[in-house]
């Protein structure tokens, strides 16, 4: 997974609350059996129309927000399906932060595990964020994983919140599974002692 | 005398195998389901990493997602979904996880074989890649939809990073009325508590109309807590839920069925445990729901009227309304059940079982699917489907003209053939009507299944308590 230490980059705004995986990228790219390639259907529907041709208007294909790096959108981002083909198809794109005021849990986890930062705000915050967005290529927007901050375009400063385990697996890098098998030998201890208690779960 | 712990933290705390400095949770997970959409880079991912499946006696797989529903002997004409399918086999053949076939009579909707084979059990952690996994919450299980990453975590360590979550406590008290049923329990919850309403949290139900629910209806309940944001959904044990896995194929052995039982006895939340949250739905209140928008808190009673976006309580919900309404077709202040549909799905993980084929049936006998709608029953799996057609239910459903398929996600999400066009409208038994969800430009109206069969025979949403 790549390290996610700072990023300074234009923000894209999507002022919409409850945007579902199924939004982010709908059913017919899930047929895949590979991670890459999936910027191609991110958004689909709003921004091609039913014959496949490009939809004039949707953010991320305007001129300003084609370099955008960063995502501000509405409350209870990701929600539905635990496809994590979402993440993949952001980060396909480019996207390597989103910022909202809430987020559905999995797709939360599922930003973690693919060097995306997902950031919750207190909604007014978000609106401040959205308004910066709005202003096209001079959005640029710089956040900092280590100090736990956001940079404005005016050089506002924000704080946001994060778990701390979390936050050390995105600025290494790590592979949380490589990380669980340092533990095997808690797991054997664990196994052994469920075993011994409730049998029936060991065919 | 120890704290008074629900549910959830008995669950958790027996699956805790390490806990770091900052509080971050090591848990392990009992079992595994596993199908064909969310797996394939997980396995992909082991291979790269020279990684072996720590318990594939824990693992289950079947393929759902992508299978037809109509004659299934020429095979999967599309080749995405055929390869998505065969990758499943061949990674279940290579790391020694049971699978059920295309043709196997087992074969069906993941969280529809997993309570029917006895897999799942109360007490136990149950992960899936998928987010309806909540279903098995109503065996008193904590079980939650991950993504692929973890599918990938659970298959090498049977193990996931987590952090606890909170609980949350939704009573709903008295006596369901009759015509309704645990879906529209579920869809006035969602409704009355949105589908942010559970975040962070695991829901409990608890209640006498709750209690009164068959297994059934306590997974359509479960299974839709993910629509509330919920990370899972749980009800507590009891009587009906070791009648219910007495017998099935993956349940304890005698001798060993009786100790188990005594242990999902000491599962139920201690009097005086503590929840976080709290929400109390009186049953009696409850009509028969219907959606109107596309999100799952879009709901009223089919007695109810398109609502208006000028009497949204935030300029976000407006917005959000305003853009429901255009894509739905729809104007404010029309009554539901005047709305008229094109296609009837009566299927998923939500209502894909015997006991919503029986409330189908009881509808459709002796009258007919109306013009111009096409039905199609979509069972949950084959073995729904061979008992249906045991109790003769095929016969009913044929006779009025609905379509009786072969088992399957099917339309709930049409990643297969089965679909919505542009602009049809869809009476729903799945568990989401987001925009594009049956098929682009589809429309979906989500309700029960006997409201479903309601609207296939009159041709448009209505109140099937004047049929019965």
């Amino acid at each position: 997974m790549e390290k996610f230490t700072k990023l300074r980059a234009v923000a894209a705004p999507l002022p919409m609350v409850n945007v579902d995986t199924d939004k982010i990228i709908p059913k017919q790219f899930l047929k895949t059996i590979k991670r890459t390639g999936l910027s191609k259907g991110l958004f689909y529907d709003l921004r091609f129309d039913e014959a496949g041709r490009p939809k004039a208007g949707f953010v991320l294909d305007q001129p300003a927000y084609r370099e955008a790096r960063i995502l501000i959108a509405g409350a209870n981002f990701g929600c539905g399906s635990s496809r994590e083909h979402a993440p993949w198809a952001l980060l396909d794109f480019g996207i390597r932060c989103v910022i909202a005021p809430s987020f559905a849990d999995i797709f939360y986890n599922n930003c973690f595990k693919n060097g995306i930062l997902p950031i919750a705000l207190p909604p007014a915050q978000v609106d401040l964020l959205m308004d910066d967005a709005e202003r096209g290529s001079n959005a640029v927007v710089s956040v900092d994983l280590e100090s736990q901050t956001i940079t404005g375009p005016d050089g506002g400063e924000l704080r946001f919140e994060i778990d701390p385990f979390r936050k050390n697996c995105l600025l290494n890098g790590l592979d949380d599974i490589a990380l669980t098998l340092e533990k095997q030998a808690a797991i054997d201890g664990f196994e052994d002692s469920q075993r011994a208690s409730q049998p029936w779960l060991y065919a | 005398m120890s704290q008074p712990k629900t549910l959830f933290d008995k669950i958790w705390a027996t699956h805790l195998v390490n806990v770091q400095d900052d509080g971050t949770c090591l848990i392990y997970i009992d079992r595994h389901l596993v199908h064909e959409v969310t797996s394939p880079q997980a396995f992909e991912g082991l291979r790269v990493a020279g990684r072996g499946l720590r318990r594939p006696d824990a693992t289950l797989a079947v393929a759902d997602h992508n299978v037809p529903t109509s004659d299934r002997s020429k095979g999967i004409d599309d080749d995405e979904s055929r390869i998505q399918v065969e990758t499943l086999a061949k990674n279940c053949a290579d790391f020694g996880v049971p699978f059920f076939a295309m043709e196997d009579i087992r074969q069906g909707i993941v969280h529809i074989i997993g309570p029917e084979q006895g897999f799942t059990l109360p007490g136990m952690t149950i992960v899936c890649g998928d987010s309806h996994t909540s279903t098995h919450g109503a065996f008193g299980a904590l079980a939650f939809g991950i993504g692929t990453s973890e599918v990938e975590h659970v298959l090498a360590t049977q193990t996931l990073i987590q952090n606890p979550a909170k609980n949350m406590r939704i009573s709903v008290d008295g006596e369901r009325p009759l015509g309704t049923t645990a879906k529209d329990l579920i869809l006035a919850i969602i409704a009355k508590i949105g589908t942010a309403g559970g975040t962070g949290h695991v829901i409990e139900y608890v209640g006498e109309a709750i209690r009164a629910l068959t297994m059934e209806g306590r997974m359509t309940v479960c299974n839709m807590s993910i629509e509330a944001g919920a990370r899972a959904g749980l009800i507590a044990p009891d009587e009906a839920t070791f009648a219910y896995l007495a017998g099935r194929p993956l349940v304890p052995k005698a001798g060993q069925w009786e100790q188990a039982v005594t242990y999902w006895r000491s599962l139920p939340s201690d009097e005086g445990a503590r929840y976080d949250k709290e929400v109390i739905l009186p049953a009696s209140e409850v009509e028969p729901q219907v959606s109107w928008g596309t999100s799952p808190e879009d709901v009223i009673p089919v007695s109810g009227r398109v609502p208006d976006p000028s009497d949204a309580p935030n300029d976000d919900k407006r917005k959000a309304m305003e853009r429901s309404l255009d894509y739905m077709d729809l104007s404010a202040g029309t009554p539901i059940a005047e709305v008229s549909v094109d296609k009837v799905f009566i299927g998923s993980c939500t209502n894909g079982r015997i006991e919503d084929l029986r409330e189908v049936a009881a509808v459709a006998k002796g009258r007919h699917v109306a013009d111009k709608v096409y039905a199609m029953i979509v069972p949950g799996s084959g073995l729904v489907k061979h008992q249906a057609e045991e109790e003769g239910l095929d016969r009913i459903f044929t006779e009025a003209g609905f379509d009786w398929r072969e088992p399957g996600c099917s339309m709930c999400l049409a990643m297969n053939a089965d679909r919505l066009e542009p602009g049809e409208r869809c009476a729903s038994t799945s568990n989401r009507n987001f925009e594009g969800r049956q098929g682009r430009g589809g429309r979906t109206h989500l309700m029960s299944p006997a409201m479903a069969a309601a609207a296939a025979v009159a041709g448009h949403i209505s109140d099937v308590r004047e049929l019965v």
